[in-house]
């Protein structure tokens, strides 16, 4: 029986074979338009892998069932293909490379998170390939000069900053100087959560906030126990913390444990960390950034409005009833980008999709869409809510809507 | 940093309260991981790089017991026991393969197994970020100052409790001297008659168990990830290397330490110090046990 081996080995290698030369695609395949993207569908990243290519499925298949992309009198459908990056950085960039040279994809939709996003950029710059992302949000991606990439959501330095904005005006109201205000804060030692501390730094600078606290938390440790114990001694009025889910977990498990009782406490992450299920005494009054609202009132003709995509998408995908997460409206609204810049370009050609990308200026479920030189989306703010005892999120458009002080409940 | 210790020392005194309550918590749980992976180096000169997934195992296990409503606590024995048998498994499939080997061997399989097990709890948790509820109290001193959450006073006494057991366990049973005769000298303890893959066994065993106590303990105080256990690796390795293999008081006192120096450390120099301070801890061992060792290695020469 083993001398059949060989033979069976040298059939699976053939039918593989076959079966590469088979995937191999152009960019546009008949009347369809091909797209690649690496994404984590598997690994630390996969939860988000996957919230992100729900949206990107989702509106491809809209924009399939009416009518297409018209480019040149005709109509195209989109397709992506997927390919799992498994959470890491170098799989993502050989992904690309295969994508763009094997596969010949001439478009790209970005990966999940801002550590993917910078694998995978400087191969889809260096084949020209314009790539529109909507996970990758450090700054640091914005500062290379990037040409053929353009991202639709706000960059992480306005993940808290405005939040001392709408603080600081509140103590103005209040009779108050912002200038007297106090802040502690730790913020995760990656390039994430350094671009949102940068952000904050620029903020306090112009009110003359004091820093009292400002700890870098290493990314394996998982307990922030000695800078809280810095903040009952300081007593600080705000308290700033940006950890991705890990940091938003320990953070509002240690508030609770440790007696936090700042009148002002923000943190990024909260919705992604399930705080408000999880720790319901400490997420009350917690300031959460978001990038995207269900009552947003911008629309465009596919999807309508914020309220109508959160519907909708909520019958195609019933298991995202408790609620849809920012991170699969900006991957949906990713794909309306590209399907306005082809047909503004009128042409599959990479230059003229990447001029007709960077000249875009659309309004979308997600909010509105225009591009800075750099590439990232400088019309869309970012939106801030609190979370109320009941563990529902507010809206908090004006610093009137704000409870401020909180009230701690233990 | 002066700013920092003139808090520490003059306008908050109260502060080193909470500062060494929390090592002392912090110790506590580092000393049971730590102590499962001295006895496995101690006895089979196994360095397993996969004990902080054996602690996020036992972790993941109290979470899923307290999903189906039973306090982790109450549920501990029977998660011991799992572990246990768990521990049995791998020892019968990889250990006892790589145990006569050299290090890299054991150092190779361990690693291997450390990205499995990282991998599996990915598939069936997910990569998201879980946490326990201990529902416990929390004491307050000095004006709410101070805050004592119970389930650390409850992990420190239980942690006591294993310590202790094991303590009796390792010294007055027939089975505990068959473990520390074999780890003195396998080769003899086989010739008088013990059984040196059972006992290899057993200890592997045991440790996976310890491990798994660990782990519910941390469910309740920090956060679980699949990706976590490396965290409790890299501390156990460094109290083990740095208190010596077989020294469990030493094991216990450098577990203390270690939760004391991180504390001061994120205190003093700032959170991003706190884990490399840890690290230098051990760098500081290791240099002055080298310098204490050099007379010996001349009588040696």
């Amino acid at each position: 029986m083993y001398n059949k081996l060989p033979i069976a080995l040298g059939a699976a290698l053939a039918v593989g074979v076959a079966g590469f030369a088979g995937g191999a695609m152009a960019k546009v395949e008949g009347d369809t338009i091909i797209i690649g993207s690496s994404l984590s569908l598997t690994g630390k990243y996969s939860t988000n892998g996957f919230h992100t290519q729900k949206g990107y499925d989702f509106a491809v298949k809209r924009i399939n069932d009416t009518g297409g992309v018209k480019v040149g009198g005709k109509s195209y459908k989109m397709k992506i293909v997927y390919y799992d990056d498994e959470s890491t950085p170098s799989r993502a960039s050989q992904l690309t490379e295969r994508l763009v040279k094997q596969d010949g994809v001439e478009f790209m939709l970005g990966p999940y998170s801002t550590t993917m996003t910078k694998a995978v950029a400087p191969v889809t710059e260096k084949y020209g390939v314009p790539m529109v992302e909507a996970e990758g949000a450090s700054r640091s991606l914005f500062t290379q000069g990037y040409k053929y990439m353009f991202a639709v959501l706000s960059t992480s330095e306005y993940y808290l900053a405005p939040v001392l904005d709408l603080i600081a005006q509140r103590s103005k109201d209040d009779g108050k100087s912002p200038s007297d205000l106090r802040i502690g804060m730790a913020f995760e030692n990656d390039g994430f959560s350094l671009d949102v501390r940068a952000g904050v730094l620029d903020v306090a600078k112009k009110y003359n906030m004091k820093i009292v606290i400002d700890d870098k938390l290493p990314a394996d440790l998982s307990d922030m126990s000695a800078t809280l114990t810095k903040f009952k001694a300081l007593k600080p009025d705000i308290l700033l913390v940006s950890g991705h889910s890990k940091g938003a977990a320990t953070a509002a498990r240690q508030i609770e444990e440790m007696k936090i009782r700042a009148p002002a406490i923000a943190i990024t992450h909260c919705e992604a960390a399930k705080v408000h299920v999880k720790f319901p005494k400490s997420a009350n009054g917690l300031l959460c950034p978001t990038q995207w609202l269900t009552n947003l009132p911008n629309s465009e003709p596919l999807f309508g409005d914020a309220q109508k995509y959160d519907k909708e998408f909520k019958v195609a995908y019933p298991e995202y009833n408790t609620g849809i997460p920012y991170q699969t409206a900006q991957a949906s609204a990713a794909v309306l980008v590209f399907k306005d810049a082809f047909e503004r370009a009128n042409s599959f050609d990479q230059d003229k999709v990447r001029d007709a990308l960077s000249a875009t200026d659309m309004d979308t479920f997600y909010g509105p869409v225009k591009f800075s030189e750099a590439g990232n989306n400088i019309a869309k703010p970012m939106f801030y809510r609190q979370i109320q005892a009941d563990g529902s999120y507010k809206n908090i458009v004006s610093s009137k809507d704000m409870t401020m002080p909180r009230k701690a409940a233990y | 940093m002066l700013d920092n210790l003139q808090l520490l020392f003059v306008y908050a005194p109260v502060m080193n309260v909470q500062m060494i309550l929390d090592g002392i918590f912090i110790g506590a749980v580092f000393a049971l991981a730590a102590y499962g992976l001295a006895l496995v180096w101690g006895v089979m000169n196994v360095k397993n790089l996969a004990q902080g997934d054996f602690v996020i195992m036992g972790g993941y296990l109290a979470f899923t017991a307290n999903n189906m409503g039973f306090h982790p606590i109450l549920a501990l024995p029977l998660i011991a026991v799992v572990m246990y048998f768990y521990g049995v498994v791998v020892y019968k499939l990889v250990i006892r393969r790589v145990i006569d080997n050299d290090m890299f061997v054991s150092l190779l399989a361990t690693f291997g197994l450390s990205l499995f097990m990282q991998q599996v709890m990915n598939l069936i948790y997910g990569p998201e970020v879980q946490t326990v509820d201990s529902h416990m109290h929390v004491m307050t001193m000095f004006d709410e100052f101070v805050t004592v959450p119970m389930v650390k006073v409850v992990s420190l006494v239980l942690a006591g409790v294993f310590a202790t057991a094991i303590v009796m366990f390792m010294t007055k049973s027939r089975t505990g001297q068959a473990i520390r005769a074999t780890a003195q000298d396998a080769r003899a303890a086989r010739v008088l008659g013990i059984d040196t893959d059972k006992v290899y066994m057993l200890t592997f065993a045991l440790n996976s168990a310890i491990c798994g106590i660990a782990g519910i303990l941390v469910s309740m105080i920090w956060v679980l990830q699949p990706f976590y256990g490396i965290v409790y690796s890299l501390r156990t390795f460094a109290i083990v290397t740095a208190a010596g293999l077989g020294n469990l008081p030493g094991v216990i006192g450098m577990s203390f330490v270690l939760g004391w120096v991180e504390q001061y450390a994120g205190i003093i120099a700032g959170a991003e110090w706190q884990i490399a301070a840890a690290v230098f801890v051990l760098i500081g061992v290791l240099l002055w046990r080298q310098i204490q060792m050099r007379r010996l290695r001349q009588v040696v020469r």
